[in-house]
């Protein structure tokens, strides 16, 4: 349209027409989108939920004690005490293996669940029937070279198990019933969808804040986050852990334990060969057993009590009479 | 197959094989892992990376050696690195042909037209190599390698390794097994996108006015014994060989040698058979050597014998260093780091924590990219079982140890192990020295035998809204005369109860009006009514042992004071520079 030229009607009302649509569908837009409120606080925190309950049923409380320096053998020995293996892992079960590869050192300084236990258990599930067996932990230093160096994912892969390596998207935020710490708090959960049962195994190590590091405190390792916050708490944080997992069992490795310089160690001057190994399907007395073998009582280590109080297990290992067995 | 065609063939190869030892440099031991594959190989082949560290170092370190077979093929056939090897030339390639694909034939001959611009790269080649030289001892502070700035090869590694893979590890496709983290990546991308970017404007822009290599291997090749060139017949000046000529070295004239890549498109479009690759010059002639101006010559040469001693005069190198900067274990002494790092990044790369980052300014502007450690980003601290950067390390600018030198172990025994630096607690705001609070997570975690962190064990009075007051003992009960307590608080087994007489007995629980101790008090024990009694709070402080510590930072990785850790590691006691040295 040459400039000099008055706006005909009809190109008026064409362009009256479409600037007419485009405020149409600009208002349409603000007012679908528009809001009033603005960001309110943050979410509310999670209902309390619960891991599931991965003890057999009927099957009572047991407890095995087994002597012996070479770890499958007595391992072997002492579900054997127990009923063996098929006690607990049956045809068709997906078992997890929680352990301890907190650390990227290697099997030798004991600072980590030891290759040899992880196969062993590992072949003995899969003997038993188990559909699949899977290897898991968040650990403090660098997951891959944890599980590396530890030799830990070598010798699960190596016997026919997963190993599954922490990933962001594997964790969840819960709240764990009546407990004070794990409020809101991200849970190595996905490792655990379908699991049917659950096995715990840990060493025996000095833990200079909380007296020990055994197979409650092993559970920290399903925490997420910037956990170690939690060390205000220890003892409390311990605890709750032991009443949000209840496993099916748990292997405590006093093969060698860690008596000091805990719970990296370091060194082989760190260790004292104490040669033995516990099983049982209560945590709580496990871990009172285990306390022993760091020359402490279980009254030295609130976190038993505590646990005990939380009704994760008894702190009287004696009642359960446990078997002994010697390789 | 055309020559064309062979050329293309080659770039996807060597590009494909780029990609691939990007990804392979990731530490373990799975057959698309590191293992032991030549990662390095293209860095070596990179004859800029030798004699840039040659003049530096007065050595040509392992590896580089695989630059003189560049240097040959360059001397013999001309700049077939950049037309057939370089994996930076293949995408500058690749996107200037998107830029003109659908130009017509005028834009397309104006877009490869000689630039006298082209002389630019000439002049950054000669800044870089004299800034390189290390003149003899006592002359000057010098030998300060820069060429990795924009030496094609460390730059298209360093933005592969900490541009694309975290980019690809954030959208699930990486090879990372956590999203990485690279402090200051934004200037690194910005550099590379821009490269690419620019060959929309004038393709393989990058090549034709900054890449110090190309400029290298153009002046060697001023005496290839092969060269593109036009025969003395046929050719009608109708210009289409310029059409796709990558080096803008004008094919129709006097071409320009040290311009070519060696990319033969001109041999290709060709209908006459004008366009010939043979031993004897070119029919219309031949420009042998850059156009340099003697002018511009000297002022880079000056400016660059100049630059090192200038940069330095800030001291970073010497009594100012940074104590923030901590470098990689095997890192060389700082002066000798700079002759030697070319920021290609392997080491970020490999670092199986991800603690080893590009430095922004920290190191001063010789030590932009140069690899620092920060201990905030990554999965853990530096894990004083790994060794893995001064192993990868192209230059040895992080020597390749042993984990026995490392750990100071066997024949390092008399040494002791490696530092990178010293922790150093924040006693302002180290939970159990300013607030009371039960933690010591830096020294669980402290991975040396014997622990570097250990605690001394003191008991604090908690503060309570009142004084605490006996009203009566129930065997392990004591009930207070006020009900001002919180209650559950004090029974996390950290809180003691103070009797007087100095009776301390563990608190398990309490309410508001009565704490309940680890054991029942017998007789005289129970204090009487009306008796003070104090919540002591058991706190182990930490203390850091230099004579064990070696700067690992995975105490101040895993402090829980997130922001501005309380326990942080600095250089000092460094091994790497004795005059770093803390204590006796």
């Amino acid at each position: 349209m040459p400039a000099d030229e008055a706006l005909s009607r009809r190109e008026f009302l064409g362009r009256a027409a479409k600037a007419g649509a485009c405020l149409a569908a600009a208002g349409a837009i603000a007012y679908a989108t528009h809001d009033p409120e603005g960001p309110g606080p943050a979410a509310a925190e999670p209902q309390a939920a619960a891991l599931p309950d991965f003890s057999i049923p009927g099957l009572g409380k047991k407890m095995g004690i087994g002597h012996g320096s070479d770890r499958a053998r007595t391992l072997q020995l002492t579900l054997q005490a127990l009923g063996g293996i098929e006690a607990f892992v049956r045809k068709g079960d997906r078992v997890l293996l929680k352990v301890n590869a907190a650390f990227a050192s290697p099997p030798m300084l004991s600072a980590t669940t030891h290759p040899d236990l992880v196969a062993e258990l590992t072949r003995l599930c899969l003997k038993a029937g188990a559909a699949s067996v899977a290897v898991t932990d968040n650990p403090i230093n660098d997951p891959a070279s944890c599980f590396a160096l530890t030799g830990i994912a070598q010798a699960a892969r190596s016997a026919g198990a997963d190993v599954i390596l922490p990933e962001e998207r594997f964790f969840k935020p819960m709240t764990v019933k009546g407990a004070q710490l794990i409020r809101n708090w991200p849970v190595l959960t996905a490792p655990l969808a379908g699991v049917t049962k659950l096995i715990g195994i840990a060493p025996v190590k000095d833990h200079h804040r909380s007296g020990a590091s055994m197979v409650m405190k092993n559970w920290y390792g399903l925490l997420g986050g910037r956990r170690n916050i939690f060390h205000q708490d220890i003892q409390t944080i311990i605890a709750e852990l032991a009443g949000m997992v209840t496993p099916t069992l748990v292997v405590l490795d006093g093969t060698t334990t860690m008596i000091a310089n805990g719970p990296t160690g370091g060194s082989l001057a760190d260790l004292k060969e104490t040669r033995t190994l516990i099983v049982g399907t209560d945590q709580v007395a496990v871990d009172a057993f285990g306390a022993t073998l760091l020359g402490k009582a279980a009254a030295d280590l609130p976190f038993i009590a505590k646990a005990e109080a939380r009704g994760a297990g008894t702190a009287d290992y004696r009642s359960l009479s446990p078997v002994e067995v010697s390789a | 197959m055309s020559i064309v065609t062979a050329r293309r063939i080659s770039q996807v190869f060597f590009a494909v094989v780029f990609v691939w030892f990007c990804v392979a440099s990731t530490l373990g031991d799975l057959p698309w892992q590191l293992r032991g594959w030549p990662v390095n190989w293209l860095l070596e082949l990179d004859p800029l990376v030798g004699i840039a560290t040659l003049l530096s170092t007065r050595t040509l370190y392992a590896g580089l050696l695989w630059g003189l077979a560049t240097v040959a093929l360059t001397l013999v056939l001309g700049r077939v690195f950049c037309g057939w090897i370089c994996p930076f030339g293949a995408m500058h390639q690749f996107i200037g042909y998107l830029g003109k694909r659908r130009k017509k034939l005028a834009a397309q001959l104006e877009a490869n037209r000689f630039r006298p611009a082209q002389a630019i790269k000439y002049y950054i080649l000669v800044f870089f190599l004299t800034a390189a030289i290390l003149l003899p001892d006592g002359w000057l502070s010098s030998g300060s390698l820069l060429t990795g700035l924009l030496d094609p090869l460390p730059l298209v590694h360093r933005s592969v390794n900490l541009i694309l893979l975290p980019l690809a590890d954030r959208a699930g496709l990486g090879p990372s097994p956590l999203p990485r983290w690279y402090e200051g990546a934004w200037l690194i991308g910005a550099v590379f996108l821009a490269a690419l970017f620019l060959n929309l404007r004038v393709p393989r822009f990058y090549c034709r006015f900054v890449c110090p290599l190309g400029a290298l291997l153009g002046v060697l090749s001023r005496f290839a014994v092969w060269r593109i060139g036009r025969t003395e017949e046929g050719c009608t000046d109708c210009r289409l060989c310029e059409r796709g000529c990558e080096g803008a070295c004008e094919p129709t004239g006097r071409i320009r040698i040290s311009e070519c890549v060696m990319c033969l498109n001109c041999l290709d479009e060709c209908r006459h058979d004008a366009v010939t690759y043979r031993t004897r010059p070119s029919a219309a002639g031949e420009i042998l050597l850059p156009d340099l101006s003697r002018r511009g010559f000297i002022v880079s040469a000056v400016s660059g014998v100049l630059a090192a001693p200038v940069m330095r005069l800030g001291g970073l190198t010497g009594p100012n260093w940074n104590p923030g900067l901590i470098r990689p274990p095997g890192a060389l002494p700082e002066e000798a780091f700079l002759t030697r790092c070319i920021k290609c990044g392997q080491c970020m790369r490999v670092c199986p924590t991800n603690v080893i980052h590009p430095a922004g300014f920290e190191a001063g502007l010789e030590g932009l990219w140069t690899p620092k450690l920060s201990f905030r980003a990554g999965t853990s601290g530096c894990q004083h079982t790994c060794i893995a950067c001064g192993n990868l390390c192209p230059t040895a600018a992080i020597r390749p140890i042993s984990l026995d030198e490392r750990r100071g172990r066997n024949e390092f025994s008399g040494r002791g192990p490696i530092r990178i630096g010293t922790a150093f607690v924040d006693r302002g705001r180290c939970l159990p020295w300013a607030m009371d609070r039960p933690c010591i997570v830096c020294q669980e975690n402290c991975p040396v035998s014997p622990k570097a962190i250990f605690t001394r064990e003191v008991f604090n009075a908690v503060r309570t809204n009142a004084p605490l007051t006996v009203k009566s003992v129930d065997r392990g009960r004591i009930a207070l005369t006020s009900d001002t307590l919180e209650a559950g608080r004090f029974g996390t087994g950290d809180y003691h109860a103070l009797l007087p007489g100095g009776l301390r007995l563990r608190i398990t629980a309490n309410t508001a009006g009565a704490l309940d101790l680890e054991r029942p008090l017998d007789g005289p024990e129970a204090p009487p009514a009306g008796s003070p009694v104090a919540v002591q709070v058991r706190l182990q402080q930490p203390h850091v042992d230099p004579k064990q510590c070696i700067g690992c930072g995975v105490c101040e990785h895993e402090c829980p004071v997130l922001g501005l850790r309380a326990i942080r590691v600095t250089a000092e006691n460094e091994s790497r520079n004795p005059h770093h040295r803390m204590v006796l």
